[in-house]
């Protein structure tokens, strides 16, 4: 299945990308999703310590199951306001 | 205008006041965030602010919402920017309504708590000692 990734902060300066389509086995969870990016981005791995997951706009679980066509983000220590 | 929205234009302090002040809010509380010139001993210049803004609008309906049903408030405006801010421009500007002034000062700070902690949004900081990423809450 296809899984639309986007990189935010710390990590799109890692990837070089605001985005990715990830082409993941069916039934991968968010976590394995983003461990399957350490091998094209190398450097993902060290930038994404405490990373938070969404899936379709929504913050999920790192075990929470994905679907063909979601929106999968990586969600760095927010800091806003 | 839109009580709820993630902008590259500057912020109108006045403006989101105004949008929260209906006829029967007898307490209006803006909570004004600004760039300040140092952060963790270093000397600040600007911030660049980036966010997710599909999600991070979803996140300010949602608190604003969860604010409505805690507090005997009236209405709610969350403005925050995007891009680069130099010290002392305003990144966020909170404006809450009610008849009382008690749960306007409650579900302001409650609101800018929640943004803090949930809203799809990072800094980075520049200043003369390099740029990084801010990943530590104040």
């Amino acid at each position: 299945m296809r899984v639309t990734v986007r990189f935010f902060a710390s990590h799109r300066e890692a990837t070089g990308l605001s985005t990715y389509v990830a082409d993941v086995p069916d039934g991968s969870s968010a976590a394995e999703v983003l461990r399957s990016l350490y091998r094209p981005f190398p450097k993902l791995e060290s930038a994404s310590g405490s990373v938070a997951f969404a899936v379709n706009r929504s913050q999920v679980n790192p075990a929470t199951l994905l679907r063909d066509g979601d929106e999968l983000a990586l969600l760095p220590p927010m800091a806003g306001g | 205008m839109r009580q709820f929205s993630l902008t590259s234009e500057p912020l109108d302090e006045q403006m989101v006041t105004r949008a929260v002040s209906t006829p029967g809010a007898g307490g209006v509380v803006t909570f004004v965030g600004r760039v300040r010139d140092n952060a963790r001993g270093h000397t600040v210049e600007a911030l660049e602010y980036e966010a997710y803004p599909e999600m991070a609008e979803a996140v300010f309906t949602q608190i604003a919402a969860e604010a409505q049903s805690r507090f005997a408030i009236k209405e709610v405006a969350i403005h925050h920017r995007s891009g680069r801010l130099l010290v002392g421009e305003p990144s966020v500007v909170i404006a809450v309504s009610a008849a009382h002034r008690g749960a306007a000062f409650e579900a302001c700070e409650y609101v800018i708590d929640q943004l803090k902690a949930r809203a799809p949004i990072w800094k980075k900081e520049f200043g003369p000692d390099g740029a990084v990423w801010v990943e530590e809450r104040p």
